[in-house]
């Protein structure tokens, strides 16, 4: 599925400096039941973003009206858990384009790059900047581009690059997805495909 | 030069090399469910495109199933839709379908191996985390997100960069009321549940060669849980025993001619590995989680550890506790439960059954605990009825239900209350994986027998 162009991205963020969240607080299994990728994002985090009879949380970040922007920032280890794509969906459709956090799981950060979210890996103390600037004033910007491979916190001006393969980063910036890339390598595959013994 | 096991069979399924980028990775067979599945062939009818090689892929229905009257209809209209979805798709490709009431259907990871699908050194994915279990038997096996469910139905391949290799060696022998099941979450215990991230696990010494078919399953599912992509054992005469015959393993001259593959496959003596971990078995203990991520696990009669011990975050780790009503210091032992869940692909096979019938024969379930006992598949049902296991069962009081996913993830009914404490033998005890507010302690068949019989959190070395 074709998903947004991803160079320079300026935000404020919503901070989450909760350690190992996992794909089931990011999407519970039961909203998984769509044949369609419709609605996940109001069911981001339903968890801890909703009381049992719907109404909502006070005291979570999603709800805090202090908080906002396309940046999503969270603790150590994220994404641990399911390979559920829905929960890279959900983060997506909410209107987050980027993941910041010092560690994030296998599975949920190949998922995320499939369809247009960028995980930023940071340092452990970068990070822990981010949060307190975040913290003491919520319309702190933070810049992530993808073309130099930078995250930068505007208010202190101080930068850190972050890793992605060049295929993916080529990828993102153009909205291209792997299965092009495939479909037109299929002759090739075929002919591997008599080499295999199964 | 010297290759490990994994290298040997990725090596040999590589494509394509995209230079600074991932490899193309060739896929033998691909498990497909009805949850990760629909968007993925929604994909390929937008494209245009159909299925590549129907032949390599299997649907099963398993996590949205209910485990009770699956004669009926499906009450659940998003559920019954899921399901029908499945059907209809793989109907169009020509996929071969195991959907509810077929008597091969069950946990996807589960009929996998019993049909002979899952086979040493193959590549395998499957939209669900733990396809990691097909390992045990030597393949290359890991979990993969929808885009990647729609590049293997559309090209039968995915795009991956090599992971790096671990090695976790056990030499001993295992304590007695020890099984798979603490050996894994001993594992995770030590490693936490990011240790392995990035990392392929290759399980090796003395306490995997001794394991049976069935434990090395339970072993490698929860490679995962370790932030592993997936983990193997290197294939041997067990492994060959266990897959001889069935429906889809090489019969006759194929099968001496695969013989010969399989037996290279074991990492070579001089191999290097990114990574070397050594544990002992006789120092692993039955285990139990008290916290919200499998990480979190001790030995059943040790105390929480304190928060001010922790590597990790604090807040973090507090706030788990707080979940689970527990505090630091506590002893588990004693505590009361209210739900036991025997099941799952973790533990839903027949020789969890057997071993949670050693310790509830001639025993009463307890009156507080709620029981929900799930075969992992109609086989493993089966199994269970020929094998005896099903008197035992109800003269103690409890009912077998028919298979699926169940309480592992709750997406049917059958759903922990909110507040209630739950002794399952699945995977995870993430908050509310079990139902909204539920709280789970992971353990071992032989732990859930125990707690399932006394009420209590008991150590199952006390009931032999
Ligand atoms: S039993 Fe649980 S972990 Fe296994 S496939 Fe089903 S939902 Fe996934």
């Amino acid at each position: 599925m074709a998903y947004e162009k991803f160079k320079i991205l300026k935000s404020n963020c919503v901070p989450l400096p909760i350690e190992n969240i996992d794909t089931d607080q990011i999407i519970p299994a039961r909203f998984l039941k769509a044949t369609e990728r419709v609605g996940f994002g109001d069911n981001l985090f339903r968890d801890w973003r909703y009381n049992s009879d719907d109404t909502q949380k006070k005291d979570f970040v999603l709800n805090n009206k202090k908080f906002d922007g396309k940046i999503l920032v969270g603790g150590k280890n994220f994404g641990s858990g399911s390979s559920r794509e829905h929960a890279a969906w959900a983060i997506y459709d909410y209107g987050f384009r980027c993941v910041i956090s010092s560690f994030f799981a296998d599975i949920f950060r190949g998922n995320c790059l499939n369809i247009g979210v960028l995980p930023v890996q940071v340092s452990a103390e970068f990070l822990d900047k981010i949060f307190q600037v975040v913290f003491d004033d919520p319309k702190s910007e933070i810049i992530v581009s993808l073309l130099d491979q930078t995250v930068t916190i505007v208010k202190l001006n101080i930068s850190e690059p972050f890793e992605i393969n060049s295929y993916k980063k080529n990828n993102m910036l153009n909205g291209y997805d792997d299965i092009d890339y495939l479909v037109n390598i299929k002759d090739t595959i075929k002919k591997f495909s008599k080499t295999t013994p199964l | 030069m010297s290759k490990t096991l994994f290298d040997k069979v990725w090596d040999s399924h590589v494509v394509h090399k995209i230079k600074d980028g991932p490899d193309v990775l060739f896929i033998d067979r691909h498990m497909v469910h009805e949850v990760t599945s629909p968007v993925a062939f929604l994909g390929l009818k937008k494209r245009g495109i159909k299925v590549l090689f129907p032949k390599k892929t299997f649907a099963t229905a398993d996590h949205n199933t209910p485990t009770v009257n699956q004669h009926l209809p499906v009450k659940d209209p998003l559920s019954a839709n899921q399901l029908l979805a499945l059907e209809k798709n793989s109907k169009l490709h020509g996929i071969s379908y195991w959907g509810l009431g077929h008597e091969k259907n069950g946990i996807v990871h589960v009929v996998g191996p019993e049909y002979g699908i899952t086979q040493p050194g193959a590549t395998i994915v499957c939209g669900d985390s733990h396809t990691s279990t097909h390992g045990a038997f030597g393949a290359i096996a890991f979990g993969i997100g929808t885009s990647e469910v729609e590049m293997v139905l559309s090209t039968q391949c995915i795009m991956q960069p090599k992971p790096k290799t671990m090695r976790i060696t056990i030499d001993g022998k295992l304590n007695k009321g020890v099984s798979p099941k603490d050996v894994a979450l001993f594992i995770i215990s030590e490693l936490s549940t990011s240790g392995a991230t990035g990392y392929f696990v290759e399980y090796s010494g003395e306490v995997f060669r001794d394991m049976s078919m069935e434990g090395r399953m339970t072993v490698c599912n929860l490679s995962i849980e370790m932030g592993a992509r997936g983990g193997m054992i290197a294939p041997d005469a067990k492994t060959y025993d266990y897959i001889k015959d069935r429906e889809y393993t090489p019969k006759k001259e194929n099968w001496i001619k695969a013989m010969k593959y399989w037996n290279t496959l074991a990492s070579d003596q001089d191999a290097i590995f990114d990574k070397e971990l050594k544990f002992y078995g006789e120092s692993i203990n039955p285990m139990i989680t008290y916290g919200t991520n499998p990480g979190m696990g001790m030995g059943i009669s040790k105390e929480i550890p304190l928060a001010k011990n922790q590597d990790g975050g604090i807040e973090t780790y507090k706030k788990s506790l707080s979940y689970m009503n527990f505090s630091e210091g506590q002893s588990m032992i004693g505590k009361n439960i209210d739900f036991v869940f025997l099941g799952s692909c973790t533990n839903g096979r027949i020789e969890d059954f057997r071993e949670f019938t050693k310790i509830i024969k001639g025993r009463k379930k307890a009156s507080n605990v709620t029981a929900w006992l799930v075969p992992g598949s109609h086989q493993v049902e089966k199994a269970i009825k020929d094998e005896g296991l099903l008197d035992i069962l109800i003269e103690s009081g409890f009912e077998l239900r028919e298979p699926g996913c169940s309480a592992c993830l709750a997406m049917n009914d059958d759903k922990i209350p909110s507040g209630k404490y739950a002794v399952s033998t699945s995977n995870r005890n993430f908050e509310g994986r079990q139902g909204p507010g539920s709280r789970t302690l992971l353990a071992s068949p032989l732990v859930a027998a125990a707690a399932a019989v006394t009420g209590k959190i008991t150590d199952p070395r006390t009931l032999y």
